[in-house]
Formats: structure tokens, sequence, C-alpha cells
């Protein structure tokens, strides 16, 4: 940015002259670690307007410094601060108000930590760098037009906010209105573009000089990865992107970044817990977003098995192996009497039941799925990020024992507080649980697998037969399910055997729809990487919000199997105003479609085979008759082995 | 089950005149299952799902499931007579009964862990 002062007369529309670019100094990283090797920028005096400077440079400089503007661009140094991030990759859609920030990435920065994707919208670069940290746990960043752009990137922002995801987005703006080119670059201006965002990220800051940016970026990186994770926003001022660095008497450094502990629950409440846990006939415990790693999830198990108690988990991560004979479904609360919450989005909603019947002047029925003596423990970190106007903190659920703080992180020192509690009678009594718990994890096993083959041969094919046929063909591969848009009946959890943390990445977070598709692409662009093998579930409805992140999986060349549940509907909507018109006593207008108007994805039906086809993927459908599924797998799974995208439009049950 | 007792109270009480004055068919009732919405939480072969329970071949006699939909106050939305006729009710009451018995889940090797 200009001088506010105009002392330092330089100004960036008329180009520069040569006093503005002298003394230009190699960017340091505060500490003595060379962590990036910077090379002082040629002294030079710039080939640029007026003439008659111009004719001075012409007889002074050799034509190969001929450069507009003089000296070292401040967004170089800024991809200098970027590098010492460890972010590898910037999913982004291009825009002018970032343009100083991109050139820098892909020809000083030479494209690599980060490296640029090309993305079609806002959203699915952000839906990109959601899925990538949850396959990796290392964040990513994005760059959008600060107006325009962080505007398709809001509802993909809440969905990270809302999941615990970080990531940075940086916003092009152009902030001085004096000198900024009038026009659309000052319709795509604002005062605090990052004001649209400020609800739903953890931070966020408009720096107006390169070290202020240079703390902010370390800050914002710092911020969005310490537990509760989240989104933070940067706004990049254009002008301090494409001027030359301009220090104002000392050195630009870059702060070394050094990670924050996660807080660890009160040694008071944790062995308050712990004495609950051991003193109950039935505990339970209930995981949401617990293991952040897979170290979460092998903690977990230490503990279920130390109380023989049952873990419900609610699958925004793979908390539990659902292979183990404590892992239960929901259902198994209404026998507690402690429950122990561990990252739950949603206490009240784990301990009460809500039924949408139109009673209660319309607002359905509330009741109790716990006992009334039940106790109750809550571990989570959000409590320590509850912002005001987005309700994601769902209703109020009072709790015996609340600790706000990392469950993953609270989890060993609650282990110890147990094992100091059990005593030998204690102990006589949990082991006394082990084999009721065995045959209950087998009988529910029986009743899903008879569940499943209902409708097995069914055309449109039966979810279950979608999942199974897909498991099939995967199971011997080291796969990850990267996303399940849409809903198929929880199949995946209820007969495959998920036991490694990346086997199941979770859900969007906030239930912003469109989510799926962008978030299996940024994950698989992890998995590649990792070499595992990268399924997708993919939705109708979700794909088609911003169905052009296909061209980005196939540009940047990211093997993803995209198995397509096509119920050709926004089916969770034909239920609900299905739903209305019985309350009301209407017959549904279905309008010459399956389901109520408006809610259907038919007449005519979409080809996404052909779809995906256009953006470069291998591609088939429709697939209606079960008995085509397997082979079509097997066609689509050798594609992507060597390294290619793969969908199949297969046609679906609704649920 | 909730609506197991529900029906068993209701059904009961309720009176339940026109049923069988028609001979139901089980085509018919496939049609009726579509056009009246119950493929959207039952599954189109009333398999069941996430969002509705299996129905095919459902062990309730026609007069209780029939006091079920028209009367609950559960998680399903109930149909009156004014959306759904009884002669469709019945219709679909012969379809989802016409299942053809689901396979036994061991001669499936897709479901062998
Ligand atoms: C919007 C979703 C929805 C629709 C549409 C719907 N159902 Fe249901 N149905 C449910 C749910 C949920 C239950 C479980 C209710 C409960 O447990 O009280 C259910 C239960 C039933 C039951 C009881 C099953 C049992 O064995 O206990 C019957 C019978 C039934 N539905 C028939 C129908 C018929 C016939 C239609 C169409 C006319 C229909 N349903 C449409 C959601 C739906
Ligand atoms: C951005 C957004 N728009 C609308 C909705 C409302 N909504 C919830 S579920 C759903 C349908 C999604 O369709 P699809 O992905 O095909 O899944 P299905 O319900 O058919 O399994 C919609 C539109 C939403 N949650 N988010
Ligand atoms: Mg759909």
């Amino acid at each position: 940015m200009t001088d506010l002062n105009g002392k330092d007369g330089f100004d960036r529309r008329k180009f520069l002259t040569g006093a503005a670019v002298a003394g230009v100094t190699p960017a340091l990283t505060q500490a003595s670690a060379p962590a990036q090797a910077q090379v002082a920028a040629p002294r030079h005096t710039p080939s640029a307007l007026p003439p008659t400077m111009k004719t001075i440079a012409a007889e002074t400089q050799p034509p190969e410094e001929m450069s507009r503007i003089g000296g070292k661009p401040g967004s170089d140094f800024m991809i200098d601060v970027i590098k010492t991030l460890d972010i590898k990759y910037a999913p982004s859609n291009c825009a002018s108000s970032f343009r100083a920030l991109h050139e820098s990435m892909i020809n000083y920065g030479e494209n690599k930590s980060p490296e640029y994707i090309s993305c079609m919208h806002e959203e699915s670069g952000v839906g990109m760098a959601h899925g990538y940290f949850k396959a990796t746990g290392k964040m990513l960043l994005t760059m959008v037009h600060g107006t325009v752009g962080l505007q398709h990137a809001t509802m993909a922002i809440y969905n990270a906010y809302c999941d615990r995801v970080p990531l940075i987005i940086i916003g092009g703006n152009d902030l001085d209105a004096a000198t900024r080119p009038p026009g659309v670059p000052t319709f795509h201006a604002a005062q605090d573009i990052n004001a649209i965002v400020r609800d739903y990220t953890k931070w966020d800051d408009t720096p107006v000089t390169l070290q202020h940016y240079a703390q902010s970026m370390v800050r914002a990186y710092k911020i969005a990865m310490t537990p509760p994770y989240g989104p933070v926003a940067i706004s990049l001022d254009a002008g301090l992107q494409q001027e030359p660095i301009h220090e104002h008497g000392s050195k630009l450094y870059i702060p070394r970044y050094v990670p924050t502990s996660p807080p660890q629950g009160d040694s008071n409440a944790v062995r308050e817990a712990a004495r609950l846990l051991v003193a109950a006939d039935n505990p339970v415990i209930v995981a949401d977003r617990c293991a952040r790693t897979p170290n979460g999830a092998k903690l977990l198990v230490e503990l279920a098995e130390l109380l023989q108690c049952p873990v419900v988990d609610q699958g925004n991560r793979m908390n539990f192996p659902n292979t183990h004979y404590l892992s239960r479904p929901a259902g198994v609360i209404a026998g507690a009497d402690v429950v122990m919450g561990l990252e739950l989005s949603d206490f009240w909603g784990t301990v009460n039941s809500f039924t949408d019947n139109g009673e209660n002047g319309g607002v359905g029925v509330n009741a109790s799925r716990v006992k009334p003596q039940t106790k109750m423990i809550s571990i989570t970190s959000v409590d320590l990020l509850t912002k005001s106007n987005y309700q994601d903190f769902q209703r109020f659920q009072t709790v015996d024992v609340h600790m706000a703080a990392d469950a993953e992180t609270t989890l060993p020192s609650l282990i110890e507080a147990v094992k100091s509690a059990i005593t030998k009678d204690r102990a006589n009594a949990i082991a006394e649980r082990t084999d009721k718990a065995k045959k209950a994890y087998a009988d529910i096993r029986a009743r899903d697998m008879q569940a499943a083959v209902v409708g097995w041969d069914s055309s449109p094919i039966s979810t279950a037969r979608l999942c199974m046929e897909l498991y099939a063909q995967i199971k011997d591969l080291d796969w990850s399910l990267v996303s399940s848009a849409g809903d198929v009946s929880n199949w995946p959890a209820r007969l495959w055997s998920i036991e490694k943390h990346h086997q199941w990445l979770g859900k969007s977070g906030g239930y912003g729809v469109g989510y799926g598709a962008p978030a299996s692409v940024g994950a698989a662009l992890a998995n590649k990487e990792l070499g595992r093998f990268s399924v997708s579930i993919q939705s109708d409805g979700d794909l088609m919000f911003a169905p052009g992140v296909l061209w980005t999986a196939a540009k940047h060349k990211i093997p993803l199997l995209s198995v397509m549940h096509n119920n050709r509907a926004w089916h969770q909507e034909v239920m609900h105003v299905q739903r209305l018109s019985n309350f009301r006593n209407r017959k549904a207008n279905y309008g010459g479609d399956m389901g109520p108007i408006g809610t259907c994805i038919e007449n005519p039906d979409i080809e996404y085979h052909k779809l995906a086809e256009s953006m470069g993927w291998w591609a088939k459908g429709p697939i209606k008759d079960p008995a085509q599924l397997g082979p079509a797998l097997k066609e689509a799974i050798a594609v992507v082995k060597s390294g290619q995208p793969a969908l199949l439009n297969v046609w679906t049950q609704p649920r | 089950m909730r609506n197991l007792k529900f029906i068993t109270t209701i059904a009961a009480t309720l009176l339940l005149s026109s049923t069988g004055a028609f001979a139901a068919s089980a085509e018919k009732g496939r049609v009726a299952f579509g056009k009246n919405g119950c493929w959207q939480c039952h599954g189109w072969e009333g398999q069941g799902g996430n969002a509705g329970p299996r129905l095919a071949r459902t062990q309730l006699p026609l007069e209780a499931l029939t006091a079920f939909v028209r009367g609950t106050n559960g998680p399903m939305p109930p149909f009156s007579k004014k959306v759904l006729s009884d002669e469709d009710l019945a219709d679909i009451y012969a379809f989802i009964s016409a299942q053809p018995a689901p396979p036994d889940p061991k001669t499936i090797p897709l479901l062998a862990r």
C-alpha cells in the first residue's frame, strides 16, 4: 500500500521511480536457520514511464533488467512467508485482485509448496482444502477475489468451520480508493472483505505492511492449527502485493512457526470423570470429532477396553473401528447410566430425540433418549470457540462434568485416571460385561445383514447392494472413502470394515450440500501422494452445485473412483415437502415427476457419465441393473489405478 | 417399537369399514406406492432404510396397517383418506405383501466380511 502521507513518494499507478526501489533487502526468517534462501533483488532502476526516465534507463540499464516494478515485489516476500508454513497446494480460481501473488507463486515460487491447483469455483477450492486436510492433517490455502470470490466461497468456509477444519483463505482487495482502477476493480473492492466470513472463521486480519503480513500469516496458521481447528482469512491489499518491498527502517523477517499445544482437561475434572465412568454399570462413550489423528482412535479403543463400555461413533471422523465388539449404533445410550461425549457437535441431540410430527403447533415433539438420572460428561475444545450469530453450538444441554478441552489430548490422562480408579470389585464387574458385549455386537451385525438383502436385486440398485458391490472391489486395496454424499442408509459404517483413520473422513460439518464433490477431489489429491486408493460415493444433488471440480481432478491427474448414488432427486427435500403436504392434509403435487415439484432431478435425466467424460474422466452409465455394477466397477478401478479419475453413474434407490 | 404399540391400541378403536370391499391388486399397488410417495422413505421395493422401516412382506394385518398410516403421530407423516384412498392403500398392502422373500445373507459372498 502506498504511504498514506505520501511521504515515500511512490505510486504504483504511475509506475516507479528509482528512488522508490533503492535499498531493497532480502527477507530473513527470524530463526537463524536459512529456512528460505533469499537472494537480494538486483539493484536496478526500472525502465518505465515517463519517457525521460525511459530514456535514461535505456542508456544506463542492460535490457534484461527491464522491469516495470523495480525491486523485489512484495508478493515475492509473501511467497517466502508461505513457503515456511508447509502448505503444499493452493486450489484457487484466478482473479486480478491477487494477480501479483498468483504471479509470484508460479514464477518466483516455481509453483511448488504451494502448487497452484486450477479450480472452477471458489467453493471447490475451499472444499478441496477441506478434504485434503482430513486425509493428511495438513492445511492448504486458497486465494479468492476478495468480494465476489469470497462470496462464492462462503458456504464451503462455513462447512469447514463447523467441521473444525483449518485452512487459510487469502482474499485480494484493492483497498486504496484514490488509486485503484475504476469500474470492475472498484466493484470488486470493499472496506472489510472478511466481514462476510467473520462469523465462521477463527480469526482474520487485513495487514497493511509486509511485516504485518508476515506476522499475520504465521499467526493465522498457528490459530487455524490449534484445536479446535478452523478456517482463518487474510485480506491482502493488491497494492501491497504489487509494490516492491519497501521497508520502513527495519529489515523484514519471517516469524518462526511453533505449534501451540492443544488444551487438556483440568486434572480434577478428569479424575471426576474417571470416577463416574468406573462406578457406572452401563457407561457409554459417544465420539464425534474425537480422533483428530489416528492416535485418537487408538486411545479411544484403549479407554473403551479398560471400561468394557460401548462406543457410539457419530461419524464426523473415524473415531473407533467398527469391527470392534464395543462399537454400537446410537440406540445403546437408552440403557446408559453415564454418557461421556467426546467432541460432540450436538450433545443435546445425542441424549434427546426430536420427532418432526407437526404437533405442538407445528414444532414437533422432544423427548429424552436417556434415563432421568443419567450422568453426563463432556470433553470438547469447541467450548473455547463459541460465536454468537450462526447456531452451530446447537441446543443447550446441562452436563455434570464439562471440560473445555481437546478430547484426544485429554484421553491419555483420562485413561490413567480410570486405571487408578478401578478397584478389584470394579475390575470384576467390568470383566463381566465382555461376553454380553460380544454377543450384542454379533446380533447387530446379523440384523444389518438381514436388512441389507431386502431388495438386493432391485432396480434401481439398492444402496446396500451399491455399497457392498463397491466394497468387494476395494477391500484388498489401501482404500479411503473420501466422502459419502447424500444418504446411503449408513451401509459403509454398518457393513464395511473401517479400521483405519483414513478409511472414513466424515461429513461436511455444516450440512452445506456441495461439499462431497470437491472434498473428494481434495482428499484424493492427498491420497495420491500417500499411495491410497480414493473412492467417493457421490450423490447427484451434491455434484451439481459445482461440477467443475471434475475438470480439476482430470487436469491435475488426481485418481479418484466416484460411484454415484444417483437417486435422481434432492431426496432429503422430497421427503420434507411430502411431510408438510401430509401435515396439511393436501395431496402433494408431483407435477409429472416422481416426487413433489422442485425436489426431483429428472425430466430430463442428467447424463453424469457424459458430464464427467466431457471434463476428461473415464465414465460409464447409467447403470440400473445390479448385475452390471460389479463388472463396471472392475473396469473403473483399473482406470483409477492407472492414475485417472473414473465415474460410474449408478441409478439408486432413494436411501 | 413405538408404532406397534400405537397400532394395537388404535387399531382396536378405529372403525375400518371399506377394506376388502374390492379385489386388491399388487400390480396397481406398485403404482400407488409410487404415486403416493411411500417409496420415498421405504424404498421402491419397500425394502426400508434410514428414512423408514422395511414394509416388504409386512407381518401387519391390513387393518392395523391402515390404522397406522391414517393415524400415526410418530416419525411418519399420516396419510388421510383425502390424500390416499382405502382402495389405493389396499393395493399397496397387496404389493408389499407380495414382495419376494429376500435371499439368505449367508448365500451372498459380497456380505462375507
Ligand atoms: C416421509 C417419510 C415416509 C413416507 C412418505 C411414508 N412413510 Fe411409512 N414410515 C415412515 C417412518 C419413519 C416409519 C416408522 C414410524 C414409527 O416407528 O413410528 C414408517 C412406518 C410405516 C409403517 C409401520 C411399519 C411397521 O412394521 O411398524 C407402515 C405400515 C408404513 N410406514 C406405511 C407407509 C405407506 C403405505 C406409505 C405411503 C402411503 C408410507 N408409509 C409413507 C416414513 C414414511
Ligand atoms: C447449499 C445447500 N442447499 C440446500 C440444502 C438443503 N438440502 C439438504 S439435503 C438436500 C438434497 C441433497 O441432494 P443429494 O446430494 O442428491 O442427496 P440425497 O438427499 O438425494 O441423498 C438439499 C437440497 C443444503 N443443505 N445445502
Ligand atoms: Mg440425490
